[in-house]
Order: structure tokens, then C-alpha cells, then sequence
């Protein structure tokens, strides 16, 4: 192809257009502002500590369909030492609540495995909830290789 | 729509002990994102709620968002006060119950 002016407007207006297509954010997806508002909700407006909860996730996932992840508060699970709820949070999904597991006594730890979808690279957070009110929160940033909420 | 769930619980334990149960049922979990070849968006539907009690108490429970995965895996632990049965149910959006047992023996 020659490198006439025509062409080359005809080039320049193409890549401009692909490049507006190709940014575009889907209006579907969540930011991590709406990530951040549910863990508020779920506190109640109380910042969460760090510390006692942990998050297990992998670092790379190459599938983000099933995306392992398990979660495990530091607690002896009686009296006002328990662990009463843990939500799973991820925020660049399409929705961000993962999940939410409730935990009792008859728990004897709080610890849970489950396998999630995640859409693209994101944070997952997870945040535990105490009897005696307190929040606990860990992050962990997991890269998918290949997104799993289909199309 | 889901198949029979599979369950791993130890046959046996001392009182007391804390246990570790596995738990898969086939489903499909169709989140409500994806769209047919039509382009039409299909309807979620997931199974929502999971629950494991023992002999009436309430041992631990998920409340499940369309992010997890098909097929749901839960791994949890539960202390065993004496013997008894574990009871598992697993709530369809279309309010189909998925339920299954499994007994424990304290030695």
C-alpha cells in the first residue's frame, strides 16, 4: 500500500477508533470504590485492623474461573473470642461480593476453602467480623491470565 | 439441575476434636453475565445459600454470590461434641433443596 494521504487519514481515524473501543471501561464492571463502599456496609463504617485474618489466594491464576481461596481468623472460636461472619470481596468483578461464611463454636476454627470466579486481574479482600465488634481485613492482589465471567 | 453432593467427613473422632470436612455439588451456577449466542443475557441462577448443622446446631454456613465458582468446594472445620449426624443443604435460586448426611462415631 502506497502512503498517500488518503491512506494514511484512513489509518489514523481506524487506530483512533480502535483505541476508544478497546479502552472502554464496561459500565458492568465494578471499581474498587464499589468494592470499598460494601466492606463500610458490612462494617457499619469502621475502618477494618490489620492483622489476624489471613487470605490465602494464589498469585497467578491462569484460569479465573475456579480461583482457590481460602481464608483462616486467628481465634479460639469461644465465648467472646469468635469469629461470627467473613465476607469475600473481589473488585473487578461485575458484582464484588464473593461470598460470606458464618462461622458458630461448633465451627472449632474459623478457617474455609472455596473456589471463586474472578474477571480479570483484581484485589481480593476478605474481612472478618468479631463478636466483640471489632473488623479485621487482608488483601491480596490475584493476576488472571485468562477471565472467568464468560461473554 | 445439581447432581448428588459429595461429602468427606471422618468416620470417627474423639470428643471434641476438631474435623475437617470437604464438601462439591455439581451445578452449573450460571451467574447472569453471560449471554447465549443470541446475545440475550441467561438468567442466574445459583445455588445461594449452604449450610452444615450437627444434630440440629448450626456448624457453618456461606452465603454464596454468583462469583463462586461451578460446582461449589466448601473445606470447613467443625468440632465434634459427641456422635451424631452431619446435616447438609444446599439452597437452588429456583428453590430447589439439595441435601445430604453424614454420620461421625466419638471414640
Amino acid at each position: 500500500m502506497q502512503l498517500t494521504r488518503r491512506n494514511v487519514l484512513g489509518l489514523t481515524a481506524g487506530a483512533a477508533a480502535f483505541a476508544i473501543a478497546g479502552g472502554r471501561i464496561s459500565p458492568a464492571m465494578a471499581s474498587a470504590e464499589d468494592a470499598e463502599k460494601m466492606v463500610m456496609d458490612f462494617t457499619g463504617g469502621a475502618t477494618p485492623a490489620e492483622g489476624k485474618i489471613t487470605l490465602t489466594a494464589p498469585e497467578i491464576a491462569e484460569n479465573g474461573n475456579t480461583v482457590p481461596v481460602s481464608i483462616s481468623v486467628d481465634s479460639a472460636m469461644e465465648g467472646d473470642d469468635l469469629v461470627e461472619s467473613v465476607v469475600i470481596f473481589a473488585d473487578g468483578n461485575p458484582n464484588p461480593a464473593v461470598a460470606t461464611f458464618h462461622f458458630t463454636e461448633l465451627s472449632g476454627e474459623a478457617l474455609a476453602t472455596t473456589r471463586m470466579r474472578l474477571a480479570k486481574t483484581q484485589n481480593v479482600i476478605a474481612v472478618a467480623k468479631m463478636k466483640d465488634g471489632s473488623f479485621f481485613m487482608d488483601k491480596k492482589q490475584v493476576k488472571v491470565t485468562i477471565g472467568g465471567c464468560g461473554g | 439441575m445439581a447432581s448428588k453432593p459429595r461429602i468427606k467427613v471422618p468416620k470417627s473422632a474423639s470428643a471434641g476434636e476438631v474435623i475437617t470436612i470437604k464438601t462439591l455439588i455439581s451445578h452449573e451456577m450460571e451467574s447472569g453475565q453471560r449471554k447465549d449466542k443470541d446475545g440475550n443475557p441467561i438468567p442466574r441462577q445459583i445455588i445461594n445459600k449452604f449450610t452444615c448443622t450437627f444434630e440440629g446446631q448450626m456448624v457453618f454456613q456461606c452465603d454464596l454470590d454468583p462469583a463462586i465458582s461451578a460446582n461449589p468446594y466448601f473445606e470447613f472445620n467443625a468440632k465434634v461434641p459427641a456422635s451424631g449426624t452431619f446435616k447438609f443443604t444446599w439452597l437452588d435460586d429456583d428453590g430447589s433443596v439439595y441435601e445430604a448426611e453424614a454420620p461421625i462415631e466419638v471414640k
